[in-house]
């Protein structure tokens, strides 16, 4: 427990000493409620994939198909809705596709024993391929307008509704996970899937209902997506793969599995919303850079998280 | 002028963060002689042993192999000064045949480029040939027995022409009569001049092989002395620094057994066949053999974990299909499985998730909420009752020692209640004063009625926990022995 404060301890300072650079370096661009309402309808949806990839990654695995995910609930609930269709009905569509496609990963990873990188991997390309054949390889558009006013619409004149969304299914996830059977399951799989199977636990039911869950935040990711847009593409914000894992680390999660927090991960979503905005606000760095700038966060995280693992164990041993 | 001592270390230091591994050791070894290297787990032997190959750097202390002093001592230089080391899991390449993993060494030391299909042959026959072993040259690694994988160590050892090779703790996997063919070899390169610094902490072999001895206790020395002038009591004290009787005064009476609780009739799985027995409520049944005996699968049987092809199991009467451990767990049976580092704990994660997870179904609602309340006072109570040693309930579980290690595993089981509690090899990597505790605390269990299961090779173990034993041989259950007739000689004769 006294870990999992630290890790967010460091989150929010990192957080802070960032807003006040922003703000101080560029007061009038940065501290705008616009450029606040962007953001926080922006990382609602890589927001949620990233919580998916983190609670894959907590139970020793990964999902890299949760970008695609969204796109083909996305498109999906577009053709049903499109053109005066049912609108609830393409909701429950969107969430039922999301939870098919995690469950089938679950199954992949779990039942089949395949990697979790390479499962994934595999149906990111079959989900992906579905949804060109769903969408005839262009975009979904003809969205109602009832749909398309959530993405308009703010919580007291000031919140987007999709952030509301965002922050609900935050504090859903992070009560499933710290204060659940399954939640504790899926962190002890996660550490030792062996030692689970012989404490009794059904490894495999875990690992389905994990993945599961994961789709079923793909598909809310989906659907904002859909609304925010108007339209839907069977490879759109395919950068988002990299940054849900990048996210997921940065907020303290072990690739390794076992470790890791919901909220750590939902301040990690914001620290890197506000730094890619941050970097849009300087025209002289251009977007060829941004893959380059991402590249070295990931890595440099990695690298402080594997420094303070060992210094932390050093220290657990000196006082057992 | 030869010197005397082949290895001679003095003052050596090492700590690892905040914890002091070896606190000023010292070590010397008389040339040509077979020198035991004692104590208990976590003592620092086995740092000492990567001092002394270069592994680690000492932080302070002098290493001196035949008379030669190395101020920084490296894998290297080791080596060719001829110390080598074989470690337990031998460091040889499974997936290359005998050949490849004798000659490789030898050919990329002479700095050859191309590889020459004779010259590694006969390399690999003079190899095998000073230690008279019999092997087929051709065949993978991997596929030999792990007696074979460790006499390539030894040969690899010697063709780099090791003048001091260090086992440790060689006799681990091996069974009886493979234990008797390492001490012939032994015996023979000590005739060769080979000087051997043993590692162990097994009483019999230590008697059994050694010159003189050397005894460890948290990164200190004790003692050092010739073996002669070493009894058995005075190893138990040096390596605990306790006195205590090592025997559980157990009482066997028949007339308590309650019910039956378990029975096995004409059990078959893969790995074993043909197995039946009865336990009784306050019974301790020990099953022991050998390594690939039979003994771990049929624990795995009755757990759920390996599922019968043919027999039956019943429990309390009613035949039951163990199909996986919940249903096991709804049974009353309980495992505390074999390799706790693997198996049985959850390393990094915290004592109270270890004690707490076969109990989640009871410690939440039905909607599957835990009470943080409840999961903290059940695991603050077994760590209570069965007195785990540690400070603070939220620390990973590998910040314990292997006794307390054991410990949590045992009170997991403990906390669901079971009427059938399996253990298998309870006690391997504890030290003696937590290995006294598990067994007096079973003794105590069974007094209370609940029925157990010991799977062990440790016969002094199944001499003092149980109650009857069955022993195991290639599958199938070669002998069955009552209580009276569990002694040292009966059991060592039935399992050869």
């Amino acid at each position: 427990m006294k870990k999992m404060d630290s890790n967010i301890k460091r989150l929010l300072i990192i957080l802070v000493a960032f807003i006040i650079i922003a703000c101080v370096t560029k007061p009038t661009a940065f501290i705008k409620i616009g450029n606040f309402q962007t953001m926080a309808k922006q990382l609602s949806e890589y927001g949620l994939m990233s919580i998916g990839v983190g609670i894959c990654m907590i139970s020793g695995g990964i999902d890299l198909s949760t970008v695609y995910i969204a796109n083909l609930c996305g498109i999906l609930a577009g053709i049903t809705m499109q053109d005066g269709g049912n609108v609830p009905l393409a909701i429950l569509v969107g969430l039922v596709v999301g939870i098919i496609c995690g469950s089938f990963n679950g199954f992949l990873v779990s039942y089949l024993r395949i990697p979790a990188m390479l499962a994934t991997l595999g149906t990111y390309q079959l989900f992906m391929g579905i949804a060109i054949l769903a969408s005839k390889g262009s975009t979904v558009s003809g969205i109602p307008e009832a749909y398309t006013s959530f993405a308009t619409t703010a919580l007291l004149g000031y919140i987007p509704l999709s952030f509301v969304v965002f922050l609900l299914l935050i504090l859903a996830v992070t009560f499933i996970m710290s204060r659940t059977k399954f939640g504790t399951r899926v962190y002890l799989v996660g550490t030792n899937e062996r030692a689970a199977r012989f404490a009794g636990i059904h490894c495999n039911a875990v690992l389905v209902r994990t993945y599961m869950l994961s789709g079923l935040l793909s598909a809310v990711a989906g659907l904002l997506s859909l609304a925010r847009i108007n339209s839907a593409k069977a490879d759109f914000g395919s950068s988002y793969t990299m940054q849900s894992i990048l996210i997921a680390v940065l907020g303290g999660v072990n690739p390794n599995g076992g470790f890791g927090t919901i909220p750590g991960i939902a301040i990690a979503v914001v620290i890197l919303q506000m730094m890619s905005s941050y970097l849009n606000m300087f025209p002289g760095i251009s977007n060829y850079y941004r893959d380059l700038i991402w590249g070295i966060a990931l890595i440099g995280v990695l690298i402080i998280n594997f420094a303070l693992d060992k210094r932390r164990t050093q220290r657990l041993s000196k006082i057992s | 002028m030869e010197n005397e001592n082949i290895l001679c270390v003095k003052g050596i230091k090492k700590s690892f963060g905040g914890v002091h591994a070896l606190r000023g050791v010292d070590l010397t070894i008389r040339r040509g002689e077979t020198h035991c290297l004692a104590g208990e787990n976590g003592c620092g032997k086995s740092t000492i042993i990567k001092v002394i190959s270069g592994f680690y750097k000492p932080d302070a202390g002098t290493i001196e192999v035949d008379g030669k002093g190395y101020p920084v001592m490296t894998p290297a230089e080791a080596i060719k000064a001829g110390v080598q080391v074989i470690y337990q899991d031998f460091s040889i390449f499974p997936n290359l045949t005998v050949i490849e993993n004798l000659a490789f060494n030898q050919v990329l030391a002479n700095k050859k480029k191309l590889v020459n299909k004779k010259e590694f042959r006969r390399i690999a026959e003079e190899a095998i040939k000073k230690i008279k072993f019999d092997v087929d040259l051709d065949a993978l690694v991997e596929t030999l027995p792990v007696a074979d994988k460790q006499l390539i160590a030894i040969s690899r050892a010697l063709l780099d022409n090791a003048k001091l090779i260090i086992m440790d703790e060689p006799t681990t996997a091996l069974t009886k009569r493979e234990v008797d063919r390492l001490f012939e070899i032994v015996t023979d390169l000590k005739e060769n001049g080979v000087t051997i610094l043993f590692v162990s902490h097994k009483l019999e072999e230590v008697f059994e092989i050694s010159d003189s001895i050397t005894i460890l206790r948290n990164g200190q020395n004790v003692i050092s002395c010739p073996m002669e002038e070493m009894t058995e009591e005075k190893f138990a004290h040096y390596m605990t620094g306790r006195h205590f009787d090592t025997q559980v005064v157990k009482e066997v009476n028949e007339e308590k057994y309650g019910d039956v609780v378990l029975e096995a009739r004409n059990l078959t799985a893969p790995g074993f066949e043909d197995v039946s027995f009865e336990l009784h409520q306050g019974e301790i049944l020990g099953v022991t053999g050998q390594l690939g005996s039979g003994r771990t699968e049929l624990s795995l049987s009755l757990f759920g974990l390996l599922q019968p092809t043919g027999g039956q199991i019943l429990v309390e009467g009613k035949e039951v299909h163990i199909k996986n451990v919940s249903v096991a767990q709804k049974l009353g049976i309980a495992l505390v499985p074999e390799d706790r580092l693997t198996e049985g704990l959850f390393l990094p994660q915290s004592i109270i998730r270890n004690i707490t997870v076969s109990r989640m179904d009871k410690l939440g609602n039905k909607m599957g909420i835990l009470s943080s309340k409840k999961v903290v006072e059940e695991s603050a109570k077994w760590v209570k009752d069965i007195g785990v040693a540690t400070k603070n309930h939220e620390f990973p579980v590998q910040t314990l020692s292997g006794g307390n290690q054991q410990k949590v595993v045992l009170g997991r089981w403990l906390a669901n209640h079971p009427k059938v509690l399996i253990l298998n090899g309870p006690t391997v990597g504890v030290d003696i004063g937590a290995k006294y505790d598990i067994h007096k605390l079973l003794r105590e269990l069974a007094a209370e009625g609940m029925a157990i299961i010991v799977v062990s090779d440790d016969a002094s173990e199944v001499i003092a926990t149980c109650d009857r034993a069955l022993v195991m041989q290639a599958g199938r259950v070669t002998g069955r022995l009552s209580a009276k007739e569990l002694d040292t000689a009966t059991l060592a004769q039935a399992t050869v």
